[in-house]
C-alpha cells in the first residue's frame, strides 16, 4: 500500500507572530514546525505501512526551509519527500497549490492521500479536499478513525455532537483530526537515517504545470492582529459589597447577566 | 571554527526535549520523592535510541558522536537528572568500556542490548576504602582455571539491581597497586553476586545507588575485560569519557533551574512590579546565563574531542565537569534564592535541583580530581 502524505511547514504554535508596516507577516526568527495536524497524518500513515507494506512519500510545497519539516517526516520513518518549489509560487492561493499537489501526485503510485484537517496557520483547510477533487477521488475529513481492508476504507469523522461513519473506496483523501492517534517522537536512529533518503526538488516544469496555469485567484493584501486585551478591573471593598458591585456591573456594564 | 549544531544534533535536542516534558516531567518530583526508579521511562528511552547514541550501527547503536550523546544526557537532566545519570552510567561507564576495551567477541555478545536500552548497563569501581583513590581496592579476582573468582563489596553504584551487565574491577595483586587491578564483564544473577544496601541519597533520589556483593564469584575468563593488570587504565579511560555525561547532567541541570528562576522572576510581583525588573534580581539572571553558556561550550568542545580522538580528551573532560558541575550548584542555589520561600518547598523543582546538582561535583571524580586531573594534564606538557 503506498501512501502520500501533504505536509505543510507552520509557525511554531507558540510564536509571537509579528506584523510589518505593509500588513504582512515576519516570519524572521520563528521557530517553524510541522503543520501538528499533519502529524496526525504522518502517524498513521506510518502505521498503515507498519500494517500493509509500501511506501510512504512525503509532499510538500514550498522553499528551502520547507526541508526542516520534510527530515522531520523522514526521521519519523517516511520513506521518501517531493518537495515543490518554484519562484512563481510566491503567491500561491489553496486553489493553486492543490493544483500543483494533484499533478505532483498523480505521478505517484499511491492508494491513499493523508493530510492534517487544517493548517494551524492560516486554517483555510481547503487544500486537501481541492487536491481530492482535483484528482477526482473522494475525501473524508476530520477523521478519528480509519480501517482499511481490500480497497475500501472504513471510517470515522467528527462531525457537530459525535461521529460518522463513513466507507469509501480508494484511492481517497482523508484529512486527520486529533483524536486519530498519538504521533511518534523520531527516533536517534530515524533521525540520522533521514538525511540518507531522498527529497526530489521539483519545480513547477517538473510536475508539468506552466507558471501561468496557477496564477493564484485570490490575494491577501493584509494581515491584522486582534486588539490587545484590556486590562481587568479589581473591585475594592468588603467581599459583601464588591459582590454587589460586580453585579451590577456585569448587568449593567457587560451586560452578561 | 564552527559553533553550529548540525540539523541532526537540532533534530535531536528536540525529539528529546519533547519526549523528556511529555513523559518524564509529570512525574519527575513524585519519583524523587518517592525514591522511584525510572522503569518505565528507561524502556522508552531505549526505543528512541537513547540508551545507544555513540555506538557503531554493526552493534546496533545509533552511530551517532558525543555532541549528540551531550545533547541527550542535558536534555532528560534538564527536567530530571535522576533520568540523565541512568543514561549517562549505563552508556558511558559499561556499553563504552566494553566498546573501548572489549574483543570483538565481547562486543558482540554484550553491547547489542545494551545499546538498545534491552539490557541496562552498571559500573563497578568504588569501594568503601577505593574512592577518589582507586588503589584501595579491595575486592579480588583470583584466576582458578577457566575461571576468576571474585569477592568483595562495591559500593554506590549507580543503576545497581536494575542493571544486568556489570563492569567491575577487582584486584589481582595486591603488591602491584593501580597495576594489579584487572576490569571484568559481569552478569546480572550469577551465583554469589548480590545486592546490598539502597542508599538513601539527597539528590537523584529516583537513581537507583546499591552495594554489590561478591561472594565466590565464578566468571568465565573469557570475561576478563581488556589484559590482567590493564584494569586501573581502563577504569580511568572509563571516566574520562563518563566526565562529558556527568558534565552534561550538571549542564542540564543548571538550564533547568536557570528557566525556572527566569520564568518565576517575571510573573512574581513585588513592589509593585515582577521582580524581573528588579536590577539585584537581573544581575543573579544574567550571572547564570553567563555561566550556562560558558559550561555548555566547555562540554561541547570536550564532546567534539571525544569524537574527534586527535587529542586526548582527559583533560577537556575534566574542565567540562568541575565547570560544569560548580555551574550547576551556584546556579541551582541562585535559583532557589530568586524564588524565595517559594522555592524552598517542595512545591517547586528548584529545591529538587538544588539537591540534584550537588551529586555532579562528586561522582565520577569530585571537583578536587578533577582539579588534580587538569594540573597533571597542564604540567606534564
Amino acid at each position: 500500500m503506498n501512501i502520500v502524505v501533504t505536509v505543510k511547514q507552520t509557525f511554531d504554535t507558540e510564536a509571537k507572530i509579528v506584523l510589518d508596516g505593509k500588513g504582512s507577516i515576519d516570519g524572521s526568527g520563528v521557530n517553524l514546525v510541522i503543520n501538528p495536524y499533519d502529524e496526525f497524518a504522518i502517524e498513521e500513515a506510518l502505521k498503515l505501512k507498519e500494517k500493509f507494506g509500501g511506501d510512504v512519500t512525503v509532499v510538500s510545497v514550498g522553499g528551502e526551509r520547507v526541508t526542516e519539516a520534510i527530515r522531520t517526516a523522514l526521521a519519523m520513518g517516511c520513506d521518501k519527500a517531493v518537495r515543490i518549489d518554484d519562484p512563481a509560487l510566491a503567491n500561491a492561493d489553496e486553489w493553486a497549490v492543490a493544483e500543483i499537489l494533484a499533478k505532483a501526485v498523480s505521478k505517484l503510485p499511491c492508494d491513499i492521500i493523508l493530510s492534517g484537517r487544517i493548517a494551524v496557520d492560516d486554517g483555510s483547510s481547503q487544500v486537501a479536499v481541492r487536491l481530492a477533487d482535483a484528482l477526482g477521488v473522494p475525501s473524508v475529513s476530520s477523521i478519528l478513525k480509519l480501517d482499511i481492508e481490500g480497497d475500501a476504507a472504513t471510517v470515522t469523522r467528527e462531525i457537530d455532537g459525535g461521529t460518522e461513519l463513513i466507507e469509501v473506496k480508494l484511492p481517497a483523501v482523508f484529512t486527520a483530526q486529533k483524536g486519530l492517534n498519538e504521533p511518534r517522537l523520531p527516533s536517534m536512529k530515524g533521525i540520522m537515517g533521514a538525511k540518507k533518503k531522498e527529497i526530489a526538488v521539483l519545480s513547477l516544469a517538473d510536475v508539468g504545470v506552466g507558471a501561468g496555469d496557477v496564477t493564484a485567484k485570490m490575494g491577501v493584501p493584509k494581515f491584522s492582529l486582534p486588539s490587545p486585551r484590556k486590562g481587568g478591573k479589581v473591585i475594592p471593598g468588603e467581599a459583601p459589597d464588591a459582590a454587589r458591585e460586580l453585579a451590577k456591573l456585569l448587568r449593567e456594564e457587560a451586560k452578561v447577566i | 571554527m564552527n559553533f553550529e549544531l548540525t540539523e541532526d544534533h537540532i533534530m535531536m535536542r528536540k525529539m528529546v526535549r519533547d519526549f523528556a516534558e511529555a513523559e518524564a516531567a509529570p512525574g519527575t518530583e513524585e519519583r524523587d520523592e518517592k525514591e522511584e526508579f525510572p522503569m518505565e521511562l528507561w524502556k522508552k528511552c531505549g526505543e528512541l535510541g537513547l540508551a545507544g547514541v555513540t555506538f557503531p550501527e554493526e552493534y546496533d547503536g545509533v552511530g551517532a558522536d558525543y555532541i549528540s550523546y551531550a545533547i541527550t544526557v542535558e536534555e532528560l537532566s534538564r527536567v530530571d537528572a535522576a533520568l540523565g545519570v541512568t543514561i549517562s552510567a549505563h552508556s558511558s561507564l559499561c556499553a563504552n568500556p566494553i566498546y573501548m576495551f572489549g574483543t570483538e567477541e565481547q562486543k558482540k555478545k554484550y553491547l547489542p542490548p545494551l545499546a538498545t536500552g534491552e539490557k541496562m548497563g552498571a559500573f563497578g569501581l568504588t569501594e568503601a576504602m577505593a574512592g577518589s583513590d582507586a588503589s584501595g581496592t579491595r575486592t579480588t579476582a583470583v584466576r582458578d582455571g577457566d575461571e576468576y573468582v571474585i569477592n568483595g563489596t562495591k559500593l554506590f553504584i549507580t543503576n545497581a539491581y536494575y542493571a544486568d551487565t556489570y563492569v567491575i574491577t577487582a584486584q589481582m595483586d595486591k603488591s602491584k597497586g593501580n597495576r594489579g587491578i584487572a576490569a571484568f564483564i559481569l552478569e546480572k544473577g550469577t551465583p554469589g553476586f548480590s545486592f546490598g544496601k539502597k542508599e538513601k541519597k539527597m539528590g537523584i533520589r529516583a537513581s537507583a545507588t546499591y552495594e554489590l556483593v561478591f561472594e565466590n564469584v565464578r566468571i568465565p575468563a573469557e570475561n576478563l575485560l581488556g589484559q590482567e593488570g590493564q584494569g586501573f587504565k581502563i577504569a580511568m579511560t572509563t571516566l574520562d569519557y563518563g566526565r562529558i555525561g556527568i558534565a552534561s547532567q550538571a549542564l542540564g541541570i543548571a538550564q533547568g533551574a536557570y528557566e525556572q528562576a527566569l520564568k518565576y522572576a517575571k510573573e512574581r510581583v513585588q513592589f509593585g512590579k515582577p521582580i524581573s525588573e528588579l536590577q539585584v534580581i537581573q544581575f543573579k539572571l544574567a550571572d547564570m546565563a553567563l555561566a550556562i553558556e560558558a559550561a555548555r561550550l566547555l562540554v561541547y568542545q570536550a564532546a567534539f574531542i571525544a569524537s574527534e580522538h586527535k587529542v586526548p580528551v582527559s583533560k577537556y573532560a575534566a574542565m567540562a565537569k568541575v565547570f560544569a558541575a560548580e555551574t550547576a550548584n551556584k546556579v541551582a542555589t541562585q535559583a532557589v534564592q530568586v524564588l524565595g520561600g517559594y522555592g524552598y518547598t517542595r512545591d517547586y523543582p528548584v529545591e529538587r535541583m538544588m539537591r540534584d546538582a550537588k551529586i555532579t561535583e562528586i561522582y565520577e571524580g569530585t571537583s578536587e580530581i578533577q582539579r588534580v586531573v587538569i594540573a597533571a594534564n597542564i604540567l606534564k606538557d
